[in-house]
This record gives structure tokens, C-alpha cells and sequence, in this order.
């Protein structure tokens, strides 16, 4: 497990490869020496009270949006010939100034920037649309991060992570469960995400390797070509975890499942099963059914607390028979 | 074989939880080992069928097991009958 602390620069922002409803739609339009500055929190502001001049609290280290507002009143000082108050503001070193509804300021504006090495950016979006999507991208960059060995799959809808130490046939089991139709997310090395602090999302750790499988004897496969892209997947909610471990006849496993297990990982806890792994069990199949059982759990039907229920209400009519009947004639 | 006579002492009888007890103690042992209740015998290694006994509250049961360590098997599968299987 790591958890890498990588610099997340203005530029970077800029790089990003979101689509649709998630694209930022961004371009530098001034200061471009500065667009190596680094982004610090996901954080947004409003500079309208250090424009008018009010700089107690000021949060520069966000970035800077300016809309309508902040821009008619750029115009303002920029007519009136008071540019005093920009050259205070870019004497904080803000990541960014961003500049919504295609919005320009004028030179005055672009001079103080240069000056300042603030990166100036331009978008299309309003400022309410660019501000929520701007946090939904960087929450999701700057929440905890952790990698782990192992292999995440889509099996019925369930992100299922398998893990395990190497050699237990962890990779084997994936290839079978693509081979019965389920999709592959990552293999070796998933990339965790704990995004709103209570979901989990896997992916992997490197766009150019993903979806390469090493399988003992075959070497390097590659899943979309040989399965189809219907056998892919880019991220997954992580929903299960499944440790596949050598059969240990002195350890004691769980034979009704009626005690749940869990395993913490960034602070969420979540659903695991031990499976053993010994020849003449077929592991995917039983993953296959790890995975529907819980899907039947998430549904309300608890398969082991059900049948409990039922066994215990029978031997409580049982009982009842018993004394009514008066009978000592079981043996 | 060795034979002993037990009767059930927990309220709730054998449900999966005792029954999952009672397996997990009668695979240590190499012995063959048997419930029964009246005229029904059932391996005391499978859980299903030790819950099919359907044995509640008060029924006497009988352990049998026969093999090399059938004396300590049976005696371990009695004492969770007389712990109440660490119930009530």
C-alpha cells in the first residue's frame, strides 16, 4: 500500500481528459509562467471582497472564479484608472484566476497578472456549473488514495476485489470469471479512491498497461482484444472483497455466514469473504455465487439469517409438540 | 464404539449456530462420529444434516463414534451439550 503525494499543478488541471458533463472546458489565456503553480486544496473563491479592497481572510490559496459580478467590477476600476487594488491581489500567490461565461478582463488586469505569474483561465460554462463540476473533478483528485495487490472485477454487477498472496491463483480465476462473461477492471495493481468518504473506487493504476492480464505459462494477454471490449470496464465501485488463501485444514472457516466478516480499507469498512483454494474446488464458481448472494444481501434476503429463522421457529413448534403431546418416547 | 447419552439444555435447540460448533469439533477428531435422535443417525460432520435432526429444547440425543480416538471425540462433542453451547 502507498499513498503517493504528487503535486496537482494549474497545468494539470488544464491536461485533464474529462468528458460530457465533466469536461471543464478550460484555456490559458494569460500568465502562462505560472502555470506550474500547484493546486493545493479543492477548494473555490469569490474574490469580490479583495477587489473592493477587504483582504482580512482572504483565501488565496483556492482557486480564484471570477463571474459577471467580478468582472463588471474589474471594469469598473480598470475605466476609473485604479489599478492599486490588482497589484495587491497579485502579490498573493493564487493558483489560478478562472473566468467564467468566456468572460476577458481587460489589460490592466492581463499586465498585473504577468506581473504576478498568475495563470489566467477562460471557460465557457457559468460560473454555478463550472464551480460544481470543478469541485466533483477535484474532490475526486485530492480524496485518499491507497493501491492494492490484487485483481478488481465486475462479477453481476458487484465490484468484487480478489486478493491474495502471489501464486494462489488469483489471475487464473479472473481469466475464468472474463471467460464466463464478467468484466475485468484491473489486474495486479488496483488504484483505490475513497470519494465522499464512504465509497470506494477501483481502477487501474496506469491507463497504458490496463487490462493486460500475466498469466503463469502465457505471459502478457491482452483482455480487450481477446475478449471483447464488452470484457472491460475503466472504474468500479469496490463491494466485496474476496481473499483467496491455501486451504489450512488447522483453520476453522465459515460454514453458514451468518457472522460477517468485514476489512477496513481508507477508513471504509467493507464486505470480505476467505475462501479457501484447494484442487478440485472450482474458485470461480464459487466467487460467482459470492457475488449473487450478496447482491440478494444488499436486496434485503440474507440467505444464512433467513434460514436460521426458519430452523429456529421449527424447533421451537417442535417444542411446543413436545409438551403438548406430553411425549418421552424419543429414545 | 463409544456411546454416550446427552439431552439438549439450551432454549433454542440446535440451530445452525451449535451445529456449526459441533462440526467444527467433531472434524478434529479422526473418528466416525454419529447423532441420534430416535431411530434417525446422521454424520455429526455435516451440518445440514445435524440441523435436519430438528433436535429442540429437552430432546435426548445419543453421540456414537468409533475409530482410534472415539473416547476424547465423544467426550468433546458432550461437553458442548453440557456448555449449552456457550448459550443462555
Amino acid at each position: 500500500m502507498s499513498t503517493d503525494e504528487k503535486k496537482f499543478t494549474v497545468l494539470d488541471l488544464l491536461d485533464l481528459d474529462l468528458k460530457e458533463q465533466n469536461a471543464l472546458d478550460l484555456r490559458c489565456i494569460g500568465g502562462r509562467k505560472g502555470l506550474s503553480r500547484e493546486i493545493t486544496t479543492p477548494d473555490l473563491n469569490r474574490p469580490g471582497l479583495a477587489l473592493s479592497g477587504y483582504y482580512d481572510s482572504f483565501a488565496w490559496n483556492r482557486l480564484q472564479i471570477f463571474g459577471r459580478g467580478e468582472n463588471a467590477y474589474l471594469k469598473m476600476l480598470d475605466e476609473a484608472g485604479r489599478t492599486d487594488n490588482l497589484q495587491k491581489l497579485f502579490a498573493y500567490p493564487m493558483p489560478c484566476c478562472i473566468f467564467t461565461h468566456n468572460l476577458s478582463p481587460g489589460k490592466s488586469f492581463f499586465a498585473a497578472a504577468e506581473a504576478g505569474d498568475c495563470p489566467v483561465l477562460q471557460t465557457d460554462l457559468t460560473s454555478s456549473e463550472f464551480s460544481s463540476r470543478v469541485i466533483r473533478v477535484l474532490s475526486d483528485i485530492f480524496a485518499p488514495q491507497t493501491t492494492i495487490h490484487g485483481v478488481l472485477l465486475e462479477v453481476y454487477g458487484i465490484g468484487l476485489l480478489l486478493t491474495g498472496d502471489s501464486g494462489v491463483g488469483k489471475s487464473e480465476t479472473a481469466l475464468e470469471l472474463i471467460e464466463r462473461g464478467h468484466r475485468l477492471v484491473a489486474d495486479d495493481v488496483v488504484d483505490i479512491r475513497c470519494v465522499n468518504g464512504s465509497t470506494l473506487m477501483g481502477q487501474g493504476a496506469n491507463k497504458v498497461i490496463g487490462h493486460h492480464m500475466e498469466i503463469r505459462g502465457l505471459g502478457i494477454i491482452n483482455v480487450t482484444h481477446l475478449f471483447g471490449v464488452g470484457a472491460i470496464r475503466d472504474k468500479k465501485q469496490i463491494q466485496l472483497v474476496c481473499g483467496l488463501e491455501e486451504w489450512d485444514s488447522n483453520k476453522v472457516y465459515d460454514r453458514i455466514g451468518t457472522e460477517e466478516l468485514t476489512t477496513e480499507i481508507l477508513g471504509v469498512r467493507i464486505a470480505k469473504l476467505e475462501i479457501p483454494v484447494k484442487p478440485g474446488r472450482n474458485i470461480p464458481i464459487i466467487i460467482e455465487t459470492a457475488a449473487m448472494n450478496e447482491r440478494l444481501k444488499k436486496m434485503g434476503y440474507h440467505s444464512a439469517k433467513e434460514f436460521n429463522q426458519n430452523v429456529l421457529r421449527w424447533l421451537e413448534s417442535e417444542n411446543a409438540r413436545a409438551l403438548y403431546f406430553n411425549r418421552d418416547d424419543y429414545l | 464404539m463409544t456411546e454416550l447419552t446427552v439431552s439438549i439444555k439450551n432454549r433454542a435447540g440446535i440451530h445452525a449456530r451449535p451445529a456449526a460448533l459441533i462440526v467444527q469439533t467433531a472434524s478434529k477428531f479422526g473418528s466416525s462420529i454419529w447423532l441420534e435422535k430416535g431411530s434417525d443417525r446422521i454424520n455429526a460432520k455435516s451440518i445440514m444434516g445435524i440441523i435436519t435432526l430438528g433436535a429442540s429444547f429437552g430432546t435426548p440425543l445419543r453421540i456414537l463414534a468409533e475409530g482410534k480416538d472415539e473416547e476424547a471425540a465423544a467426550a468433546a462433542i458432550q461437553a458442548l451439550f453440557e456448555a449449552r453451547f456457550e448459550e443462555d
